[in-house]
């Protein structure tokens, strides 16, 4: 229990410094659907650190399939139930500017009253399907 | 050289992602749902991003006036509540207690070899673009 909450909080902590980095280099949010959204039509101009973050991002995930694929977690639900998860998400965080990392993370962290509104939002709303529909472990 | 920095960002983040167990639905899904069993070690996930981005934040806005690659911080200002907020970020959160992926672990474990994570991504993508062409932004 003790082991797991140290591994979260360090994990944490990387994300943290991640998104740090690229507020000092590049003055940006690291806010994942911002960051995705902005290449989609009508695309933002700043095109290049975008796709290389999510470049990176997706290297991360190339690398963690290779070193410890179970450490990534299988899907829980059905393939039509994750699409329709996927559209919510999208549609969602596209309209509320912002998901998890962009108001959770970097929002919150800078006193943001937008982003508190939207973590305790998503997190209600979040937590009432998961009890609804179930699967958690 | 800042393409690769930025890239660098990414792949830090998305390591901090499944290191954390933002990638595992179950985990995630457990996490919300608190009626059974709770799981509260993505709670130290947030806190140990929050902790470092909040004093990053707070050492960089302090010491410089433009980041190292570009000439201006791009950061959110707006303070103002509105409907599209608060909607956007109940959305966000019904797509992610359904699936239990939110966009960064999603493109991480799409990334990784995931079927079914490919298909949120491209789901939420293609909900990204629904509200685009639905809504006048």
């Amino acid at each position: 229990m003790l082991l797991t909450w140290t591994i979260a909080l360090g994990g944490g902590a990387l994300i943290g410094a991640a998104a740090a980095l690229l507020l000092l280099t590049h003055g940006r949010i690291a806010g994942i659907s911002g960051v995705v959204g902005g290449l989609l039509p009508p695309a933002a101009t700043d095109r290049g650190w975008r796709v290389a973050f999510i470049a990176g991002l997706l290297a991360a995930g190339a690398i963690a399939a290779l070193v410890a694929p179970a450490a990534l977690g299988a899907p829980v639900r059905s393939p039509l139930a994750v699409v329709v998860a996927g559209l919510l998400v999208g549609f969602g965080t596209n309209l509320g500017n912002g998901c998890t990392s962009g108001h959770g993370v970097c929002g919150l962290s800078r006193g943001s009253v937008r982003s508190l509104a939207a973590v305790v939002t998503f997190m209600a709303t979040g937590a009432i399907t998961a009890w609804l529909v179930g699967g958690g472990s | 050289m800042s393409i690769v920095v930025a890239a660098t960002a990414g792949a830090l983040f998305g390591v901090g992602l499944w290191v954390s167990g933002m990638t595992r639905p179950a985990k995630v899904i457990g996490f919300l749902d608190p009626s059974r069993g709770w799981d509260p070690s993505l709670g130290f996930v947030m806190g140990g991003a929050v902790a470092v981005y909040a004093l990053a934040n707070r050492v960089v806005r302090r010491r410089r006036r433009e980041p190292w690659f570009g000439t201006a911080f791009h950061l959110p200002t707006r303070r103002d509540l509105d409907v599209r907020l608060l909607a956007g970020a109940a959305i966000f959160g019904v797509g992610w207690g359904l699936g239990g992926l939110c966009p960064g672990p999603g493109l991480v474990a799409a990334a990784s070899g995931s079927g079914t994570a490919v298909a949120f991504v491209a789901a939420m993508v293609a909900g990204m673009l629904a509200q685009r062409a639905t809504m006048r932004r």
